[in-house]
């Protein structure tokens, strides 16, 4: 028995939840590439002094669980009594760290800049040594090859690890309603408490999901058409063969 | 053989069925974060006022008691899941929760209070929370009582998981006030250290009229599934038992100094 009464009284609540949701995961992963693409230039460099400190802020965000680095920013910067003397005296920057929103997205944005960072640092690696060699027989500056030539293959040859990060992020965001957001799961939990039907409750948040998921494929789809065309399979030539 | 099998299992089906039904044994549940109600203590077990008075039924109906914990948003959930028999956490009788459960008689009463730092010019009237964050735990007759008279009406209620939360945030200054079941504010927060610097804002509120009084509900009781009849007679034989018999009083005593049964 479906009580479809939990679903459509609840409508509203869910598809501001589904704006929720998509807003953060846009915005953390947009965010989070900004950032990792220097972060994963400077992985790589050999000099110890650059690439330590990218490396244990990697190791930190990779190392534990998204929901705790979420508790830790929403209630535990809170229990300061320095930072609630900034939140009274309205400051600014410290304000985001008041708000939910602003706690669960610079969570976000930092825990998919590390991955996004080790994803590209290794894909900056594996650059064709003749690509490099072709780019210093032209002449290129570090910063020049940087720019035309590494980072552009980089960005390629990761899209595909990349889109499975974007899809564990947009899965990620979830735990946003243990901060009182209201996002997709916030919205499916309060119909749930008030309705007392999981099942209803929570199967439409997972069909939502889905859609979700499915359009960030799709999206990554057409990308990699583009992007990696030349690592396709070749068409077979149509015509008549002899 | 296979019709062996089929047959042993039938047995065991029915011999279960038939062990369940004499209530020897009855699984309690409560979410172990409402304190003086219910909270958890360092060991991992549950105590509090609920499993208190809980535990003096089970003694009264000679019944052995385990406990289990669960979130409070999915107790009723859980409950009609056969996870357990009985929800001793604190629980309102109210009209929505009777659609899906039964009611033992209430055991205790309590009003609802507005906890707000101390000298705030804040009370429970919609007028003066407009604008303001209310924080209240998700699932409680607090938040139907904030959805239902105040969210639509342009206060920001804000809804938590646990009521501790709740604290944590009034604390850190997130929130404005907190709407909340006054004696659990009384004994959870306004008593402690952390509470230090917060009181009530305006009188506590049992209804002030008759659609208020509908949704904060008639008291607290423990709740079983609908069909468990004969488990909710046995408890409010006990209850009655342990009001008569001075146990009622003696664990309330540990809690409260006032009465807290209500009228």
């Amino acid at each position: 028995m479906i009580e479809w009464s939990v679903i459509t009284d609840s409508l509203p609540q869910y598809a501001s939840g589904l704006w929720l949701t998509a807003q953060l995961t846009v915005l953390s992963l947009a965010a989070g590439l900004m950032m990792a693409i220097p972060l994963s230039v400077m992985r790589i460099s050999r000099k110890r002094l650059v690439a330590g400190p990218v490396w244990a802020f990697t190791y930190f965000f990779r190392g534990t669980p998204m929901l705790v680095q979420l508790l830790l920013i929403y209630y535990g910067l809170g229990q300061f009594e320095w930072i609630q003397g900034q939140w009274q005296a309205d400051n600014t920057f410290w304000l985001i760290f008041r708000e939910p929103y602003g706690c669960a997205l610079v969570t976000f944005t930092l825990n998919t800049c590390a991955y996004t960072t080790e994803i590209l640092a290794g894909a900056l690696r594996t650059t064709p040594h003749g690509e490099i060699e072709a780019a210093q027989a032209c002449g290129m500056s570090r910063v020049t090859m940087l720019r035309r030539i590494l980072i552009p293959g980089a960005l390629r040859r990761a899209l595909p690890a990349y889109s499975n990060e974007a899809i564990f992020m947009l899965h990620g965001t979830a735990i946003a309603s243990t901060v009182t957001l209201m996002d997709l799961t916030g919205a499916a939990r309060n119909a749930y408490s008030q309705h007392f039907a999981p099942f209803e409750a929570f199967i439409f948040a997972g069909l939502l999901y889905l859609t979700l998921t499915f359009a960030l494929v799709g999206l990554f789809r057409l990308a990699e058409r583009r992007y990696l065309a030349h690592l396709q399979p070749r068409k077979a030539i149509k015509g008549p063969t002899t | 053989m296979i019709r062996r099998i089929c047959l042993m299992a039938a047995l065991a089906f029915l011999s279960h069925n038939a062990l369940a039904k004499d209530w020897t044994k009855i699984r309690f549940a409560t979410e172990g974060a409402y304190p003086p109600f219910n909270m958890t203590a360092p060991d991992g077990t549950v105590q509090g006022f609920d499993v208190d008075v809980a535990n003096a039924l089970c003694k009264q109906m000679q019944a052995e008691c385990s406990w289990v914990k669960q979130e409070w948003d999915g107790m009723i959930p859980a409950l009609m899941g056969r996870k357990f028999d009985a929800i001793a956490a604190s629980m309102s009788i109210t009209e929505d929760r009777k659609k899906k459960v039964d009611f033992s008689d209430k055991y205790y009463a309590t009003p609802l209070g507005l906890v707000a730092a101390k000298g705030s010019a804040l009370r429970p009237d919609l007028a003066l929370l407009k604008g303001k964050r209310i924080g209240v735990q998700r699932g409680t007759v607090a938040d139907n009582f904030a959805t239902r008279f105040w969210a639509s009406e342009g206060v920001e209620v804000i809804r938590y998981g646990k009521q501790e939360e709740v604290y944590l945030d009034l604390a850190a200054g997130r929130l404005d006030a907190t709407w909340v079941d006054a004696l659990e504010a009384e004994g959870g927060f306004l008593t402690k250290p952390t509470g230090e610097g917060y009181a009530f804002a305006g009188p506590t509120i049992f209804g002030r009229n008759a659609d208020e009084k509908a949704v904060i509900g008639e008291g607290v009781g423990v709740a079983v599934r609908k069909k468990d009849t004969e488990l909710k007679g046995k408890l409010n034989k006990a209850l009655a038992e342990i009001r008569a018999n001075g146990t009622y009083d003696a664990i309330r005593k540990k809690y409260f100094s006032q009465d807290i049964y209500g009228e």
